[in-house]
């Protein structure tokens, strides 16, 4: 292997890098939702999408500084998140999963539909006063904007981590992840805890939507992006955080391999669909993904 | 087990909780009790017995208020833990005014750790300091989850997921304690050891407890006061002595006839069958 080859695997390696740590924040809202509510949120990539558009919309108006946006943006989301909760899901306590599912579903067509009427259709730019002057790692180049990527990302899950680990508040919720019923006879008000994960969805696909949003504007299609959490969350366990960041890498870096070896010969969009691959051959060979909590049957 | 019945502790009249004619109803038209009352007695062990569906569990769920997340309803009467009324509470308000349920069957959280389980279950205390107390006081009446506070309570024994599942609901410091089937499916020596700390909490935390049980022996030797419970209804009522005493437990709970010598299944079963305590 010459030292040019060298060189453009270690540029795809750090490109899949940077991509898979975005991907491991956006699959981390699902995650911190499935953990605590048995809930699978099909809307969180319409969530990140709102996000971007809100922050986009916000920056937009004079005179706007960045960090009243970014803030105006978490507590719009968290509001939307507990909303949300309150609103739509808890009726639907006690019953099916299924219904809840139905409802997340329900609310991503809404959002994606809605948005462009409040927000219009055209692509948005998004851009954050950190300079675009890339910054030169060995052979290959990051941009600002990724680097703060990967540095949020790394903060939030060091962040959650110890939330679930080492807080009471933490372990509550994983209580109730475990066993509503029980969880509620030992005092824990799960309904609350319901909403604190939502708001945490919130908080999460906020900080996701301005940062992909600012490397690839905001318009509807940033809902995308969702759709990859889902070979992200499989691979790593649907309820790991710690998976949800190894997913969220193993898929940034193998889309970066495949777009840059494999997409030359065949023409193109090979990187669209081998994440889907690599999540149905881990379906057959560990249904609980890597770090997945597998249920413990007694007989 | 060493104490008889009921006769050598004083018999307390003061009663901590008190069930008043209550009427729980199941989706709006099922109706599973049908007036049940009980009183339990402060710092005491009270039992209520009864077969298989009679609605014990059911009962204590009412208490607890676990019920309502089973679309299940107190229609009619009241339940009073001390002075207040508890009746139509949500459950984790009941939890905090210091009542608790032991679930049937454990219920461990299996993916928290032993010793995360005994923090969710000082939910209710604000102070840090009062769960790190209540942690070691767990520890003192059940060593054995001090030897495996660090491992995931999904894989315990069956008896270490029980001794778990009570010290959970002691963490609350709560004055009343739900006992559904502490003995449920554990060898006899375990269910021995088990009620044998039970029997010290009651003395020495000044708990009162309910205890639902199938194994009529088990319960009356460590209750105090005792209720049979059959088709939603309360059938039999009586101090832990008169029941023991009674032909009828005798001869449906203990499974010994008029004589005191072990009666044959075979013979009971075709008689327990046309048999109702009120008909």
């Amino acid at each position: 292997m010459s030292g040019e080859d060298l060189g453009f695997l270690f540029a795809l390696l750090l490109n899949g890098t940077s991509i898979g740590f975005m991907y491991s924040l956006i699959a981390l809202g699902f995650v911190l939702v499935y953990k605590a509510t048995d809930a699978i949120n099909f809307a969180q990539g319409e969530f990140v999408m709102m996000a971007g558009l809100i922050a986009a919309a916000i920056l937009g108006i004079e005179g706007m500084p960045l960090i009243a946006a970014i803030i105006a943006t978490l507590a719009i989301m968290i509001a939307f998140g507990f909303g949300f909760e309150r609103i739509v899901l808890r009726p639907l306590l006690g019953r099916p999963v299924v219904a809840v599912i139905m409802a997340t579903i329900g609310l991503a067509a809404v959002l994606r539909g809605l948005t462009p009427v409040i927000f219009g259709g055209e692509t948005r730019a998004l851009s954050l006063p950190i300079g675009d002057e890339p910054i030169n790692i060995g052979p290959a180049s990051l941009s600002p904007i990724q680097l703060v990527g990967i540095v949020v990302t790394v903060l939030f899950f060091a962040g959650f981590s110890w939330f679930f680990k080492k807080s009471r508040k933490g372990v509550a919720m994983r209580a109730v992840a475990d066993n509503q019923q029980v969880a509620q006879a030992m005092g824990i008000n799960v309904e609350r805890y319901f909403a604190l994960a939502w708001a945490m969805a919130g908080i999460v696909s906020a900080v996701g939507g301005i940062v992909w949003g600012s490397m690839l504007g905001v318009d509807v299609h940033l809902a995308l992006v969702g759709l990859k959490v889902f070979p992200v969350v499989i691979l790593g366990g649907l309820d790991s955080i710690g998976g949800a960041l190894l997913g969220g890498l193993i898929i940034g870096i193998v889309e970066s391999l495949v777009a840059g070896y494999v997409d030359p010969y065949v023409g193109g969009g090979t990187k669209d669909f081998v994440p889907y691959v690599l999540m149905i051959v881990v379906l057959m060979i560990k249904p609980y993904g890597i770090f997945g909590k597998r249920r413990i049957e007694r007989v | 087990m060493g104490t008889g019945a009921g006769g050598e502790r004083s018999p307390s009249v003061s009663s901590m909780l008190t069930i008043n004619n209550i009427e729980v109803v199941y989706d709006k038209v099922i109706l599973v009790l049908k007036g049940v009352s009980i009183d339990v007695r402060a710092g005491a062990i009270t039992t209520l017995l009864g077969a298989n569906g009679a609605g014990k569990t059911t009962t204590l769920k009412a208490i607890s208020g676990v019920l309502r997340s089973e679309r299940g309803e107190v229609t009619k009467g009241t339940i009073q833990l001390g002075e207040k009324r508890i009746d139509g509470m949500r459950a984790h308000d009941v939890a905090r005014l210091g009542l608790v349920q032991v679930f049937e069957g454990r219920r461990v959280f299996e993916q928290l750790t032993c010793e995360e389980n005994l923090i969710a279950g000082g939910h209710v205390h604000r102070d840090g300091a009062v769960v790190r107390q209540g942690i070691d006081m767990v520890y003192s009446y059940f060593p054995r989850l001090k030897e495996r506070r660090h491992q995931q309570s999904g894989y315990l024994s069956g008896g270490e997921q029980q001794m778990l599942a009570i010290g959970r609901a002691l963490m609350s410091r709560p004055q009343v304690v739900l006992l559904d089937e502490p003995s449920l499916g554990l060898a006899p020596m375990l269910v021995e050891e088990i009620f044998g700390i039970v029997q010290r909490l009651v003395q020495q935390e000044k708990l009162s407890v309910l205890l639902v049980e199938q194994n009529a022996t088990l319960a009356l030797a460590v209750a105090e006061h005792g209720y049979v419970m059959e088709n939603g209804r309360i059938v039999l009522e009586g101090s832990a002595q008169k029941l023991i005493e009674n032909s009828d437990i005798k001869e449906f709970y203990l499974g010994l006839n008029e004589g005191g010598s072990r009666k044959s299944y075979r013979d009971t079963k075709h008689y327990k069958r046309r048999k109702r305590w009120l008909s």
